[in-house]
């Protein structure tokens, strides 16, 4: 049941995450709040999580990978400590979502989805931020907007994030 | 009542009503491919947009309701140029491969194609690229060829309770599958085809094993023997152009033999037998406090669904094998010894109206006879398929009997297609066996129809048999949650994993509905009532095989070729 059981966090790792079901045990309508709460705990939702959290509630595995791959929010894979979310609206498209893109790629060789293999970032499109005044643009961790972005200043951005 | 206007005619129908069943009504026939009657009603596809009057964009039928004062216009030049755009931009990420589909023909999404006189593709975009899963050995998955109507979905979630499929990822990227796009073989789909069934397109079809049947029958040195399953006989005709409820049982058999078989036998001999065998093991589980209540254990995909969600209950299983998984050991002994042909050189062929059956023979015990007991399945449109590669036209083909001893059977071996046959065929036998006495009538209305869960007691000597019988396996579901909360004080359960029992299989001809299944059902009785014997335990040659090989029902031989055991399987393994 568990994916890597050399892990030794992971007994109590199962434990808290009885706790997170716990009040929804047998209650499918829980799903998105035990797989938030899940997240948060684990940093992702591997496959242990996602069968303990079907048994615990009550549905199939099908119905959680479903939810989960739905929604951007959730991640298969273990989360970098930022998260870099560069715009893909219309006007940042325009502007160089690409050249953003590429450029973090250069840096850092990593590309959308996924996870340096430090864990510092994780790379993520999204839709349009609200910042078209900026274009292009990305957020850092949910909160830095850092727009009007060139190649040669995104490497002084990214060295802010350890 | 609600009134409106359907391409200038005025309707009248009931609230909530779909625009598309209101036009129905009319005669108006609004092309659909995602929705599904009954099952699945989510306006995804958008192939059946309509005007309406006042509306500020075209609205999908199949899941708007009327209402009052409506106007509706369904086939408006901005309506088919709308409808023809949809179509075009699932076609640009569909492969072209028609003429080599498994569906060639009998697709809907072709057929919408030609209706529409689709010549050119104008998109040529982007195109999902994902590996076939051809692990089961029941059905084949191609999610290139999947238009995301999610019916699948919808009757492996809603109708069967297993919930092998989902959607995952959004928008162009949606593949349908297991979750972490699990291969089918290994996890708890149970191969009941049900999905095969509602695919409008070839995205999940059954795998084809003709080739094989093919190689045997050219092969000299083998003795090819076939049995045909109680479904196929009230099945085979749609498969090949006939009306639903036709009954083809002599064209089938004639057509087997020009094919090259060298006997035709029937899987209704067995259906007999494992009346014989399943009713004294019942007798015997009440007269000795056996587990009880009992559950009939001849449908694989049931049989599957057990091991995996009720791993608890499987002592309630009877042990008795199959019909199929009766047949086939029967055959490579019993009948090996009797014309004196080495095993070794026996082909047995099944033919049935079930993909699970094609997982059933390839479960390692099933070689009681020292061989692969059947060596290989083939649904209802398979057999159609060789039909129709060999230029055979059972409508032209003569009537003609089945081979002895294996072919002889009952009006109680034929009802076994349908939902509550396998019980009404046990009561029959039982109720003769305990008392003595002559059953007058022989007709168990209550165990007939498509009712999910049907309940009956019947009085049989001092006993009341109390009885439950299912089809469907969410219906399966109800009754088993009832035995795990020890509410259930039923004797015997009949189980079938299809809507409708095996007439509504997944190896059965597409398509198959509610109305269709309907119909088989009434063939099917049909057959029963032309049948000069309708009572297990009067087949003769059920009596000559306990006589001459068997011995007695449940007895060392029957343990040995015809009973079985179950596995432990769980979910999420």
């Amino acid at each position: 049941m568990v994916a890597c059981a050399s892990n030794a966090s992971n007994d109590e790792l199962i434990k808290q995450l009885d706790k997170i079901i716990d009040p929804y045990r047998g209650n499918p309508g829980g799903l998105i709040q035990v797989l938030t709460k899940a997240q948060n705990l684990v940093g992702y939702l591997p496959k242990w999580v996602q069968i303990q959290i079907a048994e615990g509630l009550g549905v199939s595995l099908q119905e959680v990978y479903g939810v989960i791959t739905f929604y951007t929010f959730f991640s298969l894979i273990p989360r970098g400590r930022h998260k870099i979310s560069v715009c893909a609206g219309t006007a940042c498209y325009v502007k160089g979502t690409k050249m953003v893109t590429t450029t973090i790629k250069d840096l850092l060789d990593l590309k959308p989805g996924q996870t340096t293999p430090d864990s510092r970032f994780t790379l993520e499109i999204v839709r349009c931020i609200g910042a078209c005044g900026l274009a292009p643009a990305m957020i850092i961790d949910g909160k830095d907007v850092h727009g009007r972005l060139e190649p040669e200043l995104i490497p002084a951005v990214l060295e802010q994030y350890a | 009542m609600i009134n409106l206007t359907i391409d200038n005619q005025q309707v009248v129908v009931e609230p909530g009503t779909s625009i598309l069943e209101a036009a129905q009504k009319v005669g108006a026939k609004i092309p659909t491919l995602c929705y599904y009657k009954d099952l699945n009603i989510i306006g995804a596809c958008r192939i059946c947009v309509v005007e309406v009057q006042g509306a500020r964009t075209l609205i999908p039928a199949c899941v708007a309701p009327v209402a009052e004062g409506m106007v509706v216009k369904t086939a408006t030049p901005e309506v088919i140029k709308v409808r023809k755009l949809i179509l075009e931009l699932i076609l640009s990420d569909h492969p072209q491969e028609c003429l080599t589909c498994a569906r060639n023909q009998n697709c809907e999404l072709q057929k919408l194609a030609e209706e529409f006189g689709i010549k050119e593709i104008r998109f040529a975009g982007a195109k999902t690229e994902y590996p076939i899963d051809d692990s089961s050995p029941a059905i084949i998955r191609d999610p290139r060829k999947c238009v995301l109507c999610r019916r699948c979905i919808s009757v492996c979630t809603n109708v069967q309770t297993v919930q092998a499929l989902c959607a995952e990822n959004r928008g162009f990227n949606t593949l349908i599958a297991p979750a972490f796009n699990e291969k089918l073989a290994d996890m708890e789909c149970v191969q009941c085809g049900q999905c095969s069934l509602v695919c409008p397109t070839g995205a999940i079809v059954e795998r084809d094993d003709t080739a094989k049947v093919w190689a045997a029958l050219a092969d000299p040195e083998k003795h090819v023997v076939v049995q045909t399953a109680p479904a196929t006989r009230v099945q085979l005709g749609e498969a090949l152009g006939a009306e639903p409820g036709s009954i083809f049982t002599g064209q089938m058999v004639a057509g087997l033999r020009r094919l090259g078989f060298d006997k035709v036998f029937d899987t209704d001999f067995t259906a007999d037998l494992t009346i014989l065998e399943e009713g004294n093991e019942l007798l015997q589980r009440v007269t000795t406090g056996g587990t009880l209540p009992m559950i009939t254990s001849c449908s694989p995909g049931w049989i599957k669904f057990c091991e995996h969600f009720y791993p608890d209950l499987l002592d309630h299983l009877s042990t008795c094998k199959s019909p199929q998984q009766m047949f086939g050991p029967l055959v490579k002994t019993y009948y090996a010894e009797k014309e004196d042909i080495d095993p070794a050189d026996i082909y047995c062929v099944s033919i049935m109206p079930c993909t699970a059956k094609k997982y059933e023979c390839q479960r390692p015990e099933m070689n009681s006879s020292g061989y692969q007991d059947v060596d290989v399945v083939l649904t209802t449109r398979e057999l159609g398929r060789m039909f129709k590669q060999a230029g055979l036209d059972a409508s032209n083909l003569p009537d003609e009997e089945y081979d002895e001893p294996l072919g002889i059977s009952t009006g109680a071996g034929e009802i076994f297609g349908a939902s509550g046959g396998v019980m009404e065929a046990a009561l029959r036998t039982v109720y003769e066996v305990v008392t003595g006495e002559t059953l007058e009538n022989i007709d168990f209305e209550v165990c007939r129809g498509l009712t999910g869960v049907k309940e009956a007691t019947v009085q049989v000597g001092d006993l009341p048999v109390k009885v439950a019988i299912t089809n469907g396996l969410g219906n399966a579901r109800k009754v088993l949650d009832k035995i795990r909360a020890g509410e259930a004080d039923y004797h015997f359960i009949e189980v079938m994993c299809c809507p409708g029992g095996c007439i509504g299989g997944g190896g059965s001809p597409i398509p198959t509905d509610t109305d269709i299944r309907l119909k088989r059902i009434t063939a099917t009785y049909t057959e029963d009532e032309r049948m000069s014997l309708r009572k297990s335990h009067e087949n003769p040659a059920i009596i000559a095989l306990y006589e001459e090989f068997l011995g007695k029902p449940l007895g060392h031989k029957s343990h040995e070729l015809l009973h079985t055991k179950y596995t432990s399987r769980g979910v999420n393994k």
